[in-house]
């Protein structure tokens, strides 16, 4: 438990000052600055024109594509860190294992690259 | 007793918060030069001067520019969403800032000596597309939309290639503390010993990777002028935009830091004797991640840019296959010829 506290408090301090430094920059300009708003300036800007319409859009269905596939492989790199770290501890069984978890993976990997699912057209 | 005690935690928090202050106001100084020399960098290849007004030789530049983002009108479009609109950058800058609490500059010099670092990099990278995302959304403007979801994608693209890269590192080095990492790397033969050369195509997949991680040209798709005008950030300026800027040049810097310590060794001198050795490490590092930031600039100076389906292409057609054999090849040879076995 102490080596708990002093190993995640100092990170906690650290990202607490970097968020208060971010913070000062980010509210400085509203203190500081002239402030003249008008509709013209606060409208959303595309290229000289009037924005006719609400920007959140449908979207290209490939993004989202693309998350599922990172999500998937984001995870197994996730789960290849611990093996890594004892690779010389968990031994051969460990090492096939892992192979034959790999294995599966680039199973589902040539099948969604077969399907087009990596096609950007 | 008790009272004691809480002193004593007291006067530890509070030594941690002038160290993190003081790695704060080093990083933040080191990133305006580095600003500056990224401008000079490129206007030296384009035969132009370059920032050269402020201070002599221009060396007071990002000063300068800094005060006139703060003194900036600020601008939150009408039809933004104003909550999260302000809360993009200041993830953005927060994450960025945080992944230095647990970079080693010299041995045993980190705020904190987390066990599970490269893990925290690691989670800590995954996180900064959620700024990127929140600006695009927020912004409500279709610049920002289009643009927030490309980089998004492509951030997420290059991020696994990145998981890959750092396996092969950890198989080699048995360990997710950073300073274990640089350690590993300590032999006799200095700088040949470092992993840049047994994990040559490792190491050149991380350089191209954190080049799109981080949006640097040629991957800049996320602010083609010609396409998006400024990406994600059109609506932003003054402080937000201000934050957005820092955030990307101390994601850069971090990259350069990371390839400092998987790669090229962290603090080690890269000749293991005398002369070289008297020389502190945190200097020696200093002067690997310029390199780096060095290779930064060039590229950015002199590679045309990617188009979108072509940068798709290369992250899962070419690095992820390329990788993910390399971390099967790697295991392998440490299976088979005991290598690297303690």
């Amino acid at each position: 438990m102490p080596s708990l506290v002093s190993d995640y408090l100092p990170l906690l301090i650290f990202v607490a000052l970097a968020g208060v430094i971010a913070v000062v920059l980010l509210a400085a300009p509203f203190a500081l600055a002239f402030k003249n708003p008008d509709p013209e300036k606060l409208s959303a800007y595309e290229c000289g024109f009037n924005p006719f319409d609400d920007a959140r859009m449908k979207f290209d269905v490939r993004f989202y594509l693309v998350s599922l596939l990172f999500i998937v492989f984001d995870l197994e790199v996730a789960f290849l860190f611990p093996w890594a770290v004892s690779f010389h501890r968990v031994g051969l069984a460990g090492f096939w294992s892992m192979m034959a978890f790999l294995g599966v993976l680039t199973i589902g990997f040539v099948y969604e690259w077969r399907k087009g699912a990596l096609e950007w057209d | 007793m008790e009272t004691g005690l809480t002193q004593s935690w007291a006067l530890a928090a509070l030594v941690v918060a002038i160290k993190s202050l003081a790695t704060l106001v080093v990083l933040l100084v080191y990133i305006a030069y580095v600003l500056y020399a990224d401008r000079k960098i490129w206007a030296a290849v384009q035969l132009r001067r370059g920032p050269n007004v402020v201070g002599p030789w221009g060396l007071l530049q990002s000063f300068a520019d800094l005060t006139k983002f703060l003194v900036k009108e600020p601008v939150i479009p009408a039809g933004a969403n104003k909550g999260v609109f302000l809360l993009a950058p200041l993830v953005t800058a927060t994450l960025a800032l945080a992944a230095w609490a647990v970079i080693p500059i010299s041995p045993g010099w980190a705020v904190s000596n987390l066990n599970v670092g490269v893990l925290y990099i690691f989670a800590i990278s995954s996180l900064q597309v959620y700024g990127v995302i929140m600006a695009g959304w927020a912004s409500n403007s279709k610049y920002p939309f289009l643009s927030a979801l490309r980089s998004a994608a492509q951030m997420v693209s290059y991020e696994v290639s990145i998981g890959f890269v750092i396996v092969t590192v950890l198989l080699c080095a048995g360990s997710l503390n950073l300073g274990d990492v640089v350690r590993a790397q300590d032999t006799r033969f200095g700088l040949l010993g470092w992993y840049w050369l047994p994990l040559f195509p490792m190491f050149v997949i991380f350089f191209i990777s954190a080049l799109a991680e981080t949006n640097r040209p040629p991957f800049d798709l996320v602010e083609a002028e010609s396409e998006l005008v400024a990406g994600f950030m059109v609506e932003y300026s003054a402080g937000p935009f201000l934050l957005f800027f820092l955030g990307e040049y101390v994601a850069i810097i971090s990259m350069c830091a990371m390839t400092t310590i998987l790669f090229l060794g962290g603090w080690l001198p890269p000749v293991p004797f005398a002369p070289f050795t008297w020389v502190p490490g945190a200097i020696w590092f200093a002067l690997k991640a310029s390199a780096v930031f060095f290779m930064f600039a060039m590229v950015k100076a002199f590679v045309p840019r990617y188009r979108y389906d072509q940068l798709m292409r290369l992250g899962w057609k070419v690095f992820l296959p390329i990788s993910l054999f390399m971390v099967v090849a790697v295991a392998a040879v440490l299976q088979f010829t005991g290598w690297g076995a303690r």
